[in-house]
């Protein structure tokens, strides 16, 4: 044997172990309950209270009502919403690091949407990520989420969008790059990464916590952004609920880890937050948590959110080590004093545009929305979601708050400053962004 | 060789005067008609329309002009009371009614209150107007006593006869003086004996600036008076499509909602329920054909006009023929769309019924107004009425009367009841009358360190064209040119084009410093880089160039040894001169700024040195060449409306970046002391400001900028500038 | 029906609790003196003092006041702070249009009410979130300045 072939022989014995050392570790992903342990059951056979479904207020409403009503829990909206769209239409862009995927149309249009879908088609879809034409969806679609909600409940979703004016518009098209344009792999990920079996409650646990757990994992879909993600650009719920950087913004941490996560968070807090994108001294959700909640979360019945927490409170903590393990108290009052003065462009930034409704001490004048105190954004020293909230504002519901966007007018060198100064201000770790990190996160939020 | 370069010679000031003249010239052959008295029955001595005395002393003026925050009322009233004698502390003002004959301004024909000449413009008919009553008031006096007038002297609003020691307060007067005829060419003062102009004098307008009781049009408040708020199609040009209205209605505190072609508005019991209602409207609109119109598109059809042979406003000597020698330079130079961004956000107070309408706002142009209302309702003029209040930022915005056609607009719609139409920021900046896009482009060629031919072509809207056309003469906009043709510089051979050149869709008009900025803009970069170019130092240059503008040249003399020029400086720190004629007055600027690595730039200090002639209150002039440099700062640091599908980008004041005081330089003003007649200020701060900045950038980094705003990336070196 | 404690006295109006503070001020209550620029906090133009602290009403929500004690432009004469502005404002000619200068005159006040002697770090931090666009910020920095002077003498 010549010393080249035994290279090779030798290399390519390497590449076989590493790739089924990588395939056992992708196999072996736990699914997004495996945490709880417990004896997992047929929904049939579990006696509590249903955890799927709609509330009980809304048993007996037609099937488009319960739709609606599960349409919201699934968030179907934002995402298949382009900015300044029509409703359902699809052209919503995903930028991911290997290209642009754009979001489909699901009204009923027959040509451009869903309305040639049969029942059938639309599982398909939902449970499985498979188009009706045969081609693979990518993951931008929660399908290894939305294959745990049952089929009533899918094809109540599809009863509604159904009930919807159909819309004639076709997204652009992807721009994703190879080989993350061969559709046909996503059949191989798939079969790794998606369960593919419909909800299953766990008998030892109350009816309250399935339920908060069926809408988390199977509708919410909030492991999407706050379960960081393997290799393969699937959920490691090794780590589930730990924090993840999506899209520009960091969906922090919400295991129970009392320091980074949500562990000191009271039960009425994180309902709070839940339901009205606000927790005093907590902070205000922002970018795609705000729209979860103003298109989703804040939709469902109080019950329904209550079970959510529920739930969150059961997921084991796992603490971030890119956070803080405390948050900041107020900063003082006067400007010369606190953390960030010797970063004076950040600090004339804030005097000019932020201070009016921030104050310097981070403790709104104006409301309680406004605080900056205690929010996780400004005690993140990653600082992206500071970054974002600058550069796109926050526009949530007329009369709730409303934060103008300064992206066009400071530079990226400016902002990297300002969320310096913000984050030296009131949070306990100051970041060290430059105007290249800013470029990067104007870059992925970019509609 | 030598050109008719007196046909040629088409100036702004000349051509105004040319289209205002005629009738309303003539209103100001004194006498003019009495200003109509406020209801007072009482014997009133109102010997022309600027002046009321009553027999209780009240000397009552009327200003033609209307104030914006330039310190007119001030001004006019204090070149009034100095030639009337008056007692400049007990006068009252009142604003001018809507009068082109008697109100209007005698360079534009129209009452108009712009182009910073309220003061070069009503010198002489003002003072002329005090003098005349004045001689009127004495010659009463006189005959009363039985002396001779000449004997007589005023002063504090009375008449003294020094030998006798005998004295009589206007008031006591009036009956007389309005039997006599006013003569015919009053005797005006000599300068030297002015006691009241050139002093400064605490301005009037202010006391009720500072406790909040001064009424803007936006605080008018009228019994019944309903709120409403407006929007009109974002796409310039659309129409409205379909308004879904369920939810508005819903919302506490909404009236109605108002659906015409082109705009929605919503009324309610205040601007809070007005705005809540629009915001809740769902309405779909028609974009119409300007759907795809882009700031792009608007560039790529200036520039390729630019390279089109304009119309020749000013030519002399050979420029042809000296271009081809020497040492020759080509550039372009490019001016941004601007909002007016006035911090009183558009209004106009409105109550229409079968056969009146009244009117409550601020306006530049008063019987304007007045007309296009009357035009707009069928009704006669007379039954149009035009409150006119102090104004919370002109610019140039209210020189358009489109704020006030949609609240009638919207009145029309009303059962009567007085609404008040306040537009939203966002409304207010993406419907503005914009400051047009231009593009100069200058050739030069020079020998032995002087400039030997000079060629000049501005390319951009006619303004005029639309607001003033008899002014529009043989295809040139006088505004857009003015700055160009003036030129300060002795210059051989020279040749001045203009190309007309429309934005499709955006509406253009005009911003505070109009022509000037641009041309001055344009003048002065290139100068600076001819001066790189013949070795010379910008200063030096610009001086031995300026033989026939020895005030000018004054002036930039003051400029350079007050600012320290040619003192080490920090790296990347730098001064940059220009200087202007503009308005009349002779300025020089320096601006000393520094710039980082990331081309962000910190302006460390401005020194002007100004020669406005005469100047009637000399801290009005100092402000005004304050903000006026701050307001031109502002835009040439970040000014800029970009175009997008046909409409706005910007909105408010997160996305068209206003300069804050902490950004604000240190600002040095020297007056110049004049005999001459007084020059405008108002503008010349703005114009003043932009090249002076650039050029400073310029000599801190080398890199030569000729784009507004200024660009900071290229500051940086990342591209190209 | 709802209450609120504006310069010293007690105001009655009707309007929702999320009406913000400046529209009822200017329109329900006639306080015209508070102006309206902007409507998203960025200008200043609106502002008033709660507490002596100065805040933007344009997005303050009457709901939220409670009896916190709101001085407005029309009441600021009567604090020693508002007073030495209002008087320097005037000495040194500091207006222009006067359009942003309520807001300015309260957000002085209330920097000297709280800082007897502030430099220009002070200035700047409670004056940048106030625009001019007639640009007499020189003039207000000055003005801040003599006020303080003159309250010292
Ligand atoms: S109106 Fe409130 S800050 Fe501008
Ligand atoms: S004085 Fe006019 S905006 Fe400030």
């Amino acid at each position: 044997m010549s010393p080249l072939r035994r290279f090779v022989l030798v290399a390519v014995a390497i590449l076989v172990v590493l790739v089924s050392a990588v395939a056992i570790w992708f196999a072996t992903t736990p699914g997004p309950l495996a945490f709880a342990g417990g004896k997992k059951v047929a929904l049939d056979a579990f006696t509590g209270a249903e955890p799927t479904g709609v509330p009980n207020d809304l048993l007996q409403a037609s099937v488009e009502k319960r739709g609606e009503y599960l349409t919201r829990a699934a968030d179907c909206l934002v995402c298949h919403t382009a900015p300044g769209g029509k409703q359902y239409a699809g052209g919503f862009a995903f930028k991911l690091p290997f290209g642009t995927l754009y979001s489909t149309n699901i009204t009923p249009d027959k040509e451009t949407g869903i309305g040639a879908y049969s029942d059938a088609d639309f599982l398909n879809a939902m449970h499985r990520g498979v188009r009706r034409d045969g081609a693979l969806l990518y993951p931008a679609m929660p399908f290894t989420s939305y294959t745990y909600v049952t089929d009533e409940d899918a094809l109540a979703i599809k009863a509604y969008l159904f009930s919807l004016p159909p819309v004639k518009a076709t997204p652009p098209a992807n721009t994703l790059v190879f080989p993350f344009n061969q559709r046909w792999a996503m059949g191989v990920w798939s079969s790794f990464f998606n369960e593919g079996t419909r909800f299953e409650p766990v008998a030892d646990k109350s009816p309250e916590w399935n339920r908060g757990a069926y809408l988390a994992e199977a509708l919410a879909h909030c492991g999407e952004c706050h379960t960081p993600r393997n290799l393969a650009f699937a959920l490691d719920n090794r780590k589930k609920f730990a924090g993840a950087l999506s899209a520009g913004w960091y969906a922090y941490n919400i295991t129970s880890d009392k320091g980074t996560g949500v562990g000191d968070w009271r039960d009425d807090e994180l309902f709070a937050y839940l339901a009205t994108g606000h927790a005093a001294g907590r902070g205000t959700a922002s970018g795609p948590m705000g729209e979860a909640v103003d298109h989703s979360l804040s939709k469902l019945a109080e019950s329904d959110v209550r079970a959510m927490v529920t739930y969150l409170r059961s997921v084991p903590a796992e603490s971030s080590r890119d956070l803080p393990p405390r948050v900041a108290v107020a900063a003082p009052a006067s400007h010369k004093e606190g953390g960030g003065s010797g970063n004076l462009r950040g600090k004339r930034i804030f005097a000019g545009a932020c201070a009016s409704c921030h104050d310097w001490s981070g403790v709104s004048p104006i409301t309680e929305l406004a605080t900056l105190t205690g929010a996780r954004a400004v005690n993140d020293p990653g600082a992206s979601n500071v970054v974002q909230v600058v550069l796109t504002g926050m526009q949530r519901p007329p009369g709730l708050v409303s934060m103008p966007s300064f992206g066009s007018i400071y530079s990226d060198a400016e902002i990297a400053d300002l969320a310096n100064y913000v984050t030296s201000r009131f949070g306990s770790k100051g970041s060290t962004l430059s105007e290249k990190d800013v470029a990067k996160l104007r870059k992925e939020t970019a509609q | 060789m030598q050109r008719d370069s007196a046909s040629l010679d088409v100036t702004r000031r000349k051509l105004l005067q040319a289209a205002g003249a005629g009738s309303v010239l003539l209103a100001f052959h004194l006498p003019l008609r009495a200003a109509p008295a406020a209801g007072e029955a009482k014997p009133t001595f109102a010997p022309n329309a600027f002046i009321r005395i009553d027999e209780s002393n009240k000397v009552t003026l009327v200003m033609p002009q209307v104030e914006m925050g330039q310190g007119i009322y001030t001004s006019v009233a204090m070149i009034l009371a100095e030639e009337l004698d008056a007692d400049i502390a007990q006068v009252a003002l009142e604003h001018a009614p809507p009068s082109d004959t008697l109100y209007g301004n005698p360079t534009f024909g129209i009452q108009v209150t712009g182009n910073s000449n309220s003061v070069r413009a009503f010198w002489t008919p003002l003072r002329n107007a005090g003098a005349s009553a004045r001689a009127m008031l004495v010659q009463a006096a006189a005959q009363q006593w039985k002396v001779d007038p000449a004997s007589c002297s005023a002063a504090k609003s009375a008449v003294t006869h020094a030998a006798t020691g005998r004295v009589l307060a206007y008031g006591a007067l009036v009956r007389d003086a309005s039997k006599l005829t006013p003569p015919a060419t009053p005797q005006l003062k000599d300068p030297a004996n002015f006691t009241v102009i050139g002093q400064p004098l605490k301005r009037f307008d202010t006391p009720d600036k500072v406790n909040g009781k001064v009424v803007y049009g936006i605080d008018v408040m009228l019994p019944g008076m309903k709120f409403a708020t407006v929007a009109l199609c974002p796409v310039f040009g659309g129409k409205v499509g379909h308004v879904d209205d369920s939810a508005a209605k819903q919302i506490p505190g909404v009236q109605k909602i108002v659906v015409l072609d082109d705009m929605v508005a919503v009324t309610g019991d205040h601007m809070w329920a007005a705005k809540k209602g629009l915001d809740a409207l769902d309405i779909t609109w028609n974009e119409g054909p300007n759907g795809n119109v882009s700031s792009a598109e608007i560039w790529a059809d200036l520039r390729a006009a630019s390279q089109k042979d304009g119309v020749v406003a000013k030519a002399e000597g050979d420029v042809a023929k000296f271009l081809g020698q020497g040492d020759r330079l080509d550039e372009a130079y490019e001016l941004p769309f601007l909002a007016h961004a006035t911090m009183e956000p558009l209004n106009c107070t409105v109550q229409l019924t079968k056969d009146s309408c009244e009117i409550w706002t601020g306006t530049q142009i008063m019987s304007r107004v007045q007309g296009t209302v009357a035009q707009l309702t069928g009704l006669p003029l007379d039954k149009v009425t035009v409150h006119n209040h102090l104004i919370g930022g002109g610019f140039g915005r209210r020189l358009e009367p489109d704020m006030v056609l949609t609240a009638v607009r919207v009145a029309q719609q009303l059962d009567g009841a007085p609404v008040k139409v306040v537009w939203t920021r966002e409304q207010d900046i993406q419907h503005d009358v914009y400051r047009p896009v231009y593009r100069d482009t200058i050739s030069a060629s020079l020998a032995n360190g002087k400039i030997q031919a000079w060629k000049y072509r501005v390319t951009g809207s006619a303004v005029i064209a639309r607001w003033l056309p008899p002014a529009f003469q043989k295809g040139i906009d006088i505004d857009a040119i003015d700055g160009a043709a003036d030129i300060a510089y002795d210059i051989p051979n020279l040749q001045i084009e203009y190309v007309r050149a429309e934005p499709p869709a955006v509406p253009t008009g005009f911003w505070r410093g109009v022509g000037p900025n641009n041309n001055v803009f344009a003048t002065e970069c290139f100068i600076d880089e001819l001066a790189k170019k013949a070795g010379k130092d910008p200063v030096a240059f610009r001086r031995d160039m300026l033989g026939k503008t020895p005030r000018l040249k004054a002036a930039l003399d003051l400029a350079a040894e007050k600012s320290g020029w040619g003192q080490a400086l920090p790296a990347r720190a730098g001064r940059g001169v220009s200087i202007q004629t503009a308005f009349g007055s002779f300025i020089a600027t320096v601006v000393e700024a520094e710039v980082d690595e990331h081309g962000e730039v910190r302006l460390r200090r401005v020194t002007a040195a100004v020669d406005t002639g005469i100047a009637v209150n000399p801290d009005t002039v100092i402000a005004q060449i304050q903000g006026g440099l701050i307001f031109g700062l502002t835009a040439a640091l970040y000014g800029e409306i970009t175009i997008d599908k046909g409409r706005v980008q910007q909105s408010n004041f997160h996305d068209y970046r206003m300069l804050r005081i902490d950004e604000a330089p240190q600002i040095d003003v020297h007056l110049i002391k004049s005999g001459e007649a007084p020059g405008g200020i108002g503008e010349a701060g703005v114009t003043a400001s932009s090249a002076s900045l650039r050029n400073a950038l310029y000599a801190a980094t080398g890199v030569p900028l000729r784009r507004l705003p200024i660009d900071r990336a290229a500051l940086a070196g990342k591209k190209n500038a | 029906m709802a209450t609120l404690k504006i310069n010293g006295e007690s105001k009655v109006f009707e309007a929702t609790e999320d009406t913000p503070l400046l529209w009822v001020l200017r329109d329900v209550l006639g306080l015209t003196g508070t102006k309206f620029g902007c409507g998203i906090a960025q200008c200043g133009a609106c502002t008033v003092h709660v507490d002596g602290k100065p805040v933007r009403s344009c997005l303050l929500p009457v709901g939220g006041i409670g009896d916190r004690a709101i001085t407005t432009i029309e009441g600021i004469g009567a604090t020693p702070a508002g007073a030495s502005v209002q008087k320097a404002w005037l000495d040194l000619e500091v207006i222009q249009c006067g359009y942003c200068q309520s807001g300015q005159i309260m957000a002085a006040a209330a920097l000297l009410a709280a800082t007897p002697h502030p430099d220009d770090a002070d200035i700047d931090a409670a004056m940048a979130g106030n625009i001019c666009r007639c640009g007499t910020y020189v003039r207000i920095r000055d003005a801040i300045k003599r006020a303080a002077a003159a309250r010292a003498a």
